[in-house]
């Protein structure tokens, strides 16, 4: 009779390796470092967008003062502003803009006369040209006394250190997450071992080494690692997916507006998929890393 | 290819359990190695599988110090030992044809180049209808048959064997013993441990006998 070929059984059973919960582990901490990534990637993006705005901008107040006309004074500043290199736009508030601008807070059908209220001008400047700021306020205190000159760099640093302290907190997190993970993957391999170590003494009683034993553990725990990656990457970057859709939802309301001050349209950039698709690998590689290093520890332990 | 000089063991902080061992095992050659219960005849083969270092005296095996040896080198000499043990160590997922051909699929043969081989061997030891069986449903003559041929299995250069024939009729111990007769006229260096005199006696063989830690030995 003709020997015919056989399909050979795993070596180490894959059922034998309590797999499922590993799997979860593993989704639920990838789902977690995504929406941290996502988030940072959002918050860092917007504040970027804020900052390059603001950075073009300077604003100059024209306060009230006793015995001068704030129409003038306004006006005589565009002037000075507008004839300053560099300048390319002047817009100045009028009366009605500068009350809708306090009507969050003073409410609608503000009489102006009957409050000091400073007029505004938004002077845009040309991006890449350095603004001799001190000149400018120079000049502009030579038209109007009352009148001061703000660039925005207290409010730009302040973005800064904010973005700064956001990026953190989020690698913060990731290290959280990651540790989380090696953790969980080393007690998973260690339980595993423990349940497999009659097939790891047999082994190597016919001669295999510990690489060999190792090798054959690892494609299980690479496997449950990149299917736990894949399950948390993928429901993360479906949530950054619809998340444009739920934003749209509540546009209009006070919470809609919040959020679109803050995130922009609450949407990731390709780029940022990417990542999450990385971060999805790399905590596959991790978990294969870290029960690699557990297994040959554990073989150590056993003969 | 085995040498023994001043070799004693001992577990842990209790007595020496084997005592100023002295032996060669040639290339080639053919003993049993017995003793009452409790002598120490496994853990003689323990120390000859590597699966324990001795605490005190040199143990020489292919031409290598095992005190000086690492892991990766344990790994490799083991591939030329084929062992035998009274509790079978079959892996239970596996089928029996699984487990006699695990030696070489450890070894990375593809499965179609020893195919044959296994199943002759198979037949010979009288398990040619029990090649897919899994050893939980193996009787214990059966799960015996399947560990000896797993250890001839890969032929290798020495075979250790504690009690290979303690849970089969004498028929198939006398069979099982032409087996390792044969196996040993191919080249292969056997150590057999066994209390039982009637396989001793159908066999003229060296013998080791140990005694409360001490090893005589019968040529």
């Amino acid at each position: 009779m003709p020997a015919r070929a056989r399909n050979m059984s795993p070596i180490v059973p894959r059922g034998s390796i309590a797999g499922r919960a590993l799997i979860a582990v593993v989704a639920i901490m990838t789902f977690l470092a995504s929406m941290t990534t996502g988030a940072v990637l959002l918050v860092s993006a917007s504040a970027a967008e804020w900052q390059s705005e603001v950075a073009t901008e300077i604003t100059i107040q024209v306060r009230p003062a006793p015995g001068r006309d704030i129409d003038r004074d306004a006006a005589a500043v565009a002037d000075a502003i507008r004839a300053q290199p560099g300048i390319v736009e002047i817009r100045p508030f009028t009366r009605e803009e500068s009350a809708k601008l306090l009507e969050p807070w003073l409410g609608s059908g503000l009489s102006l006369d009957d409050l000091p209220v400073p007029r505004v001008i938004v002077a845009r400047v040309q991006p890449g040209t350095t603004l001799d700021l001190e000149a400018l306020r120079r000049r502009v205190r030579q038209v109007t006394p009352s009148a001061s000159v703000d660039d925005h760099r207290a409010w730009i640093e302040r973005m800064r250190s904010m973005t700064g302290a956001t990026v953190i907190a989020g690698i913060g997190i990731l290290a959280l997450v990651i540790i989380a993970t090696i953790i969980s993957v080393s007690f998973a391999t260690r339980g595993a071992m423990a349940a497999n170590r009659p097939i790891v003494e047999v082994l190597h009683f016919v001669g295999a080494g510990d690489r060999y034993i190792a090798n054959r553990f690892l494609r299980h725990f690479l496997r449950l690692g990149l299917e736990g990656g894949i399950i948390g990457g993928g429901i993360a970057m479906l949530v950054f997916g619809f998340s444009e859709s739920i934003a749209g939802w509540f546009t209009g309301t006070p919470v809609g507006d919040q959020f679109v001050a803050l995130l922009g349209t609450f949407s990731l950039r390709p780029s940022g998929y990417l990542a999450l698709a990385a971060q999805a690998v790399l905590i596959a590689a991790i978990t294969a890393w870290a029960s690699r290093r557990t297994l040959f520890a554990t073989l150590n332990e056993i003969d | 290819m085995v040498r023994f000089e001043n070799v004693g063991l001992r577990y842990g902080l209790g007595p020496e359990i084997l005592r100023d061992l002295n032996f060669l095992i040639p290339a080639h050659s053919f003993q049993f190695l017995t003793g009452p219960s409790g002598a120490g005849k496994t853990s003689l083969l323990k120390l000859l599988f590597l699966s324990l270092r001795p605490t005190r005296g040199l143990v020489n095996l292919f031409g290598h110090d095992v005190s000086l040896l690492g892991k990766d080198q344990v790994a490799d000499l083991r591939k030329r030992i084929g062992i035998v043990l009274q509790d079978f160590r079959l892996l239970d997922h596996m089928t029996t044809y699984e487990n006699v051909a695990l030696p070489f699929r450890v070894m990375g043969r593809e499965e179609s180049s020893y195919r044959k081989e296994v199943i002759d061997l198979l037949k010979w030891v009288g398990l040619g209808e029990r090649m897919d069986a899994l050893p939980p449903i193996l009787s214990g003559g059966e799960k015996q048959r399947a560990a000896i041929a797993r250890a001839v299995i890969s032929r290798p250069r020495l075979l250790l064997a504690d009690e290979p024939t303690g849970n089969v009729d004498p028929t198939l111990g006398r069979r099982l013993l032409r087996l390792f007769i044969e196996l040993n006229k191919s080249g292969t260096a056997v150590v057999i441990a066994t209390h039982d005199m009637t396989l001793m006696d159908q066999y003229d063989a060296r013998r080791l006998v140990l005694h409360q830690g001490r090893l005589h030995i019968y040529e």
